[in-house]
């Protein structure tokens, strides 16, 4: 048994205890041990110590080990700020979740339980080689997150969750079908079922059936990537979940599903006929789903929603790029890295103000600025960095995506690619400026706010900002910037090996 | 082999044909025992493995399974019809032209193998009829049943196409598709619980349209407010 199998086994472990404790404070300790471990795991990958003994289940190659090291490092920021964000049930603290033998009894301890489940299930779907394997673990991503959305416990929620267990389940269902196709296509001869054991074999591949297979595996596991049309369920799950939950739905597991396509890709790069059929789907499910996401975005009156949308616009743009090839296969991998980093940061912020509002409506919010001072700045300074506003990562990598498409002569996806990122960018424009600016709220003569329920304020007028709050958020926009300036050494070689896997050119 | 392919493809035009809730929970047990005893027909042999396999698909898919939605559908009390928004008669016939697509998609893909598999066209039709259960139902549990077809369908495909993969990926896909399922069943639940009823149809908190303004016309602004001002104070 390989080692591997330990940093996909322990989460799991900590993740039934949480369930069945009855102290929150140990439940906190069991989540932060968890992703500090994890790290530690992802480190020793990274670095290479750690590597699969045969090569049929497991891959630690550069693909997997930026996609792990996101994963890990998201978590660590999201559990460090549901630390905050869960506040101790009134009735429940003390009860462990199976009490009296009932589910979801204290749903703090189900939440807690449960990200532990999910950073265990994405981890198996992003070391994992097998395509089988694979399909297990994004599928597992799916059961472990949805009682994740469900955490509320009213109306909208579970409406959330529904949606989003069944249309998710459907697609990967899809990409079942995709991979038992995909098996056909393999002539019997190849030893390992993996996206390296199928290229040595390129020449024999039956090109017939890996059209299918990638054409049912690209629409299932782009369900749950959220690629437009069939994004449906995303902005319902990312705006419903508590904001840790869905900072990691955006940031890590969209990334994950989307690893899940590349590594057909990856099969698929091998074969030309395939491979241009490929890059036509990448290219076009890309621009639809910038499209449509800059459609939503316009006018949006929900916040979390807005940024719901723009994780279907990354998305379409990651997509887009690898559909472009050549460089803009590494910029979409440099672009996935400051993706993630920046909206989970402003999933988290959006989880401030609505903590302090109530709202998540666009309109009853105003003056951020002065009220709270913190979150505000940092949500600016996130605006700038989700609209590839230079000199943040984003803007290095959009660019570059722009300049492969001039290069190669594909002026009408360049322009197109162009229109909506103006239009995502005038959308968002509208939306951070209305809710940061502005006169602050409306207060009666005792210093609190008319007409809103809950923030407390304080004498100066500002509302308490707890360090947790907004620790993560400065430290990923701060990377994000940094990543922006100058890309160090280590950073860009794997995202050039991993390029190279995917048959693309180096940054 | 043959006979349950066909018998298979006979359950899922049953199931599309039929009004009550309770008898397309025994169809779709029915078939999740089908099933189960395909990888003993399919000429595999009885190993230890297949026997495993067989077991636990049976156990799930056409006794656990079942039971939870039996369950469910109890406790959500009167309204025991499918409430398709499709008619019944409409639905067979429609999933009668889904058996001949799923037939001509077969004959498609195999002309070069020269065999037309009876099995993996009752793969494809489950999958187009778990589709169309899904889309086609109002209520919930006839959704979760949808579900339970289509991925029935996709494991006999891949049983058909011989694509087996080792004995531990089987299992997990098997165990996935419960928990999966089980999920669904504790929602269904708690969606009783929460809207007094199993309808998805009803399910228009969440939309990008702002739903005041429609209710602007019917003239009870008021309350619709205060009410989504609670429910945003309880998150």
């Amino acid at each position: 048994m390989s080692t591997l199998w330990l940093i996909i086994l322990f989460p799991i472990l900590t993740g039934i205890v949480t369930l069945f404790t009855d102290s929150h404070k140990i439940r906190k300790i069991l989540l932060i041990v968890c992703s500090v471990l994890h790290i530690v795991f992802t480190a020793f990958i990274c670095l290479g110590s750690i590597t699969p003994t045969t090569e049929s289940w497991f891959c630690t190659d550069a693909l997997s080990k930026i996609f792990l090291s996101l994963t890990s490092l998201l978590y660590f920021g999201a559990s460090l700020y549901a630390l905050t964000y869960l506040k101790p049930d009134e009735e429940g603290e003390h009860v462990s979740d199976f009490h009296d033998l009932s589910f979801l009894r204290n749903k703090n301890a189900v939440f807690m339980g449960c990200m532990q489940f999910f950073l265990s299930a994405m981890t198996l779907s992003v070391l994992s080689a097998h395509f089988g394997l694979q399909w297990i673990g994004v599928e597992a991503t799916t059961l472990a997150s949805t009682p994740l959305i469900y955490h509320h416990r009213n109306k909208k929620s579970l409406e959330a969750a529904w949606k989003y267990l069944i249309i998710c389940s459907v697609g990967i269902a899809l990409a079942l079908m995709g991979v038992f196709f995909l098996a056909m296509a393999v002539p019997t001869q190849v030893e390992f079922f993996t996206p390296r054991g199928l290229s040595k074999f390129a020449g024999y591949l039956r090109t017939d059936w890996l059209q299918v297979a990638f054409i049912f595996i690209l629409v299932g596991y782009g369900t749950k990537v959220g690629f437009a049309p069939m994004h449906t369920w995303l902005p319902d799950a990312h705006s419903e979940a508590p904001s840790p939950a869905s900072a990691l739905l955006s940031g890590a597991l969209l990334n994950c599903a989307l690893l899940a396509i590349l590594r057909v890709y990856q099969v698929c790069a091998e074969v030309p006929a395939v491979q241009a059929l490929a890059l036509q789907l990448f290219i076009l499910f890309g621009l639809v789903s910038m499209a449509i996401s800059g459609i939503f975005i316009m006018h949006q009156a929900d916040y979390k929603r807005m940024l719901a949308y723009s994780s279907v616009e990354h998305m379409g743009i990651m997509i887009f790029a690898f559909g472009l090839g050549k460089a803009a296969t590494a910029a979409a991998l440099f672009h996935a890295i400051c993706h993630s980093l920046v909206k989970s940061s402003l999933f988290m912020l959006a989880g401030n103000i609505l903590s302090a509002y109530q709202t998540k409506k666009v309109e009853k919010i105003h003056g951020l600025l002065r009220t709270m001072p913190i979150t505000s700045v940092l949500w600016l300074a996130g605006f700038l960095a989700i609209t590839g506003t230079p000199p943040f990562g984003t803007f290095m990598s959009e660019f570059s995506i722009l300049k492969v498409a001039v290069e190669s002569r594909n002026y009408l996806f360049g322009a197109l690619y162009l229109l909506f990122l103006v239009l995502v960018f005038v959308g968002m424009l509208t939306i951070f400026s209305t809710m940061a600016l502005g006169k602050k709220m409306p207060v009666n003569s005792e210093g609190q706010p008319i007409g809103y329920k809950d923030p407390e304020l304080r004498k100066d007028g500002t509302v308490y900002e707890h360090p947790l709050q907004y620790i993560t958020p400065i430290v990923f926009l701060a990377a994000a910037l940094f990543l922006g300036c100058y890309i160090p050494e280590p950073v860009l070689q794997i995202i050039n090996e991993a390029s190279a896997i995917l048959g693309g050119k180096a940054l | 082999m043959n006979n349950i392919a066909t018998l298979l493809a006979l359950t899922s035009l049953f199931l599309l044909g039929s009004s009550r809730l309770s008898l397309a929970i025994n169809m779709v047990a029915f078939q999740g025992f089908l099933i189960g005893i395909l990888p003993l027909v399919s000429g595999h042999g009885f190993t230890l493995e297949v026997l495993i396999l067989a077991a636990t698909g049976i156990i799930m898919k056409s006794i656990a399974l079942p039971h939870m939605l039996r369950k469910a559908l109890e406790k959500s009390g009167t309204k025991r019809e499918v409430e398709p928004y499709i008619s019944f008669g409409a639905s067979i016939l429609s999933g009668i032209l889904l058996l001949f697509v799923s037939g001509w998609i077969v004959s498609r893909l195999t002309q070069d193998e020269g065999i037309v598999s009876s099995s993996l066209i009752a793969g494809f039709f489950l999958l187009f009829t778990g589709l169309f259960t899904i889309i086609t139902r109002k209520k919930a549990l006839t959704q979760a049943l949808g579900f339970l077809v289509l991925e029935n369908g996709v494991y006999t495909a891949g049983l058909s196409l011989g694509s087996e993969f080792s004995f531990m990926v089987e299992l997990g896909i098997l165990l996935d598709v419960f928990v999966g399922i089980f999920l669904m069943g504790i929602m269904l639940f708690h969606i009783d619980n929460e809207f007094d009823h199993i309808d998805t149809d009803r399910f228009d908190a969440l939309s990008d349209l702002e739903l005041p303004d429609l209710e602007l016309l019917n003239g009870n602004v008021l309350n619709l407010d205060q009410e989504l001002d609670e429910e945003e104070g309880a998150e």
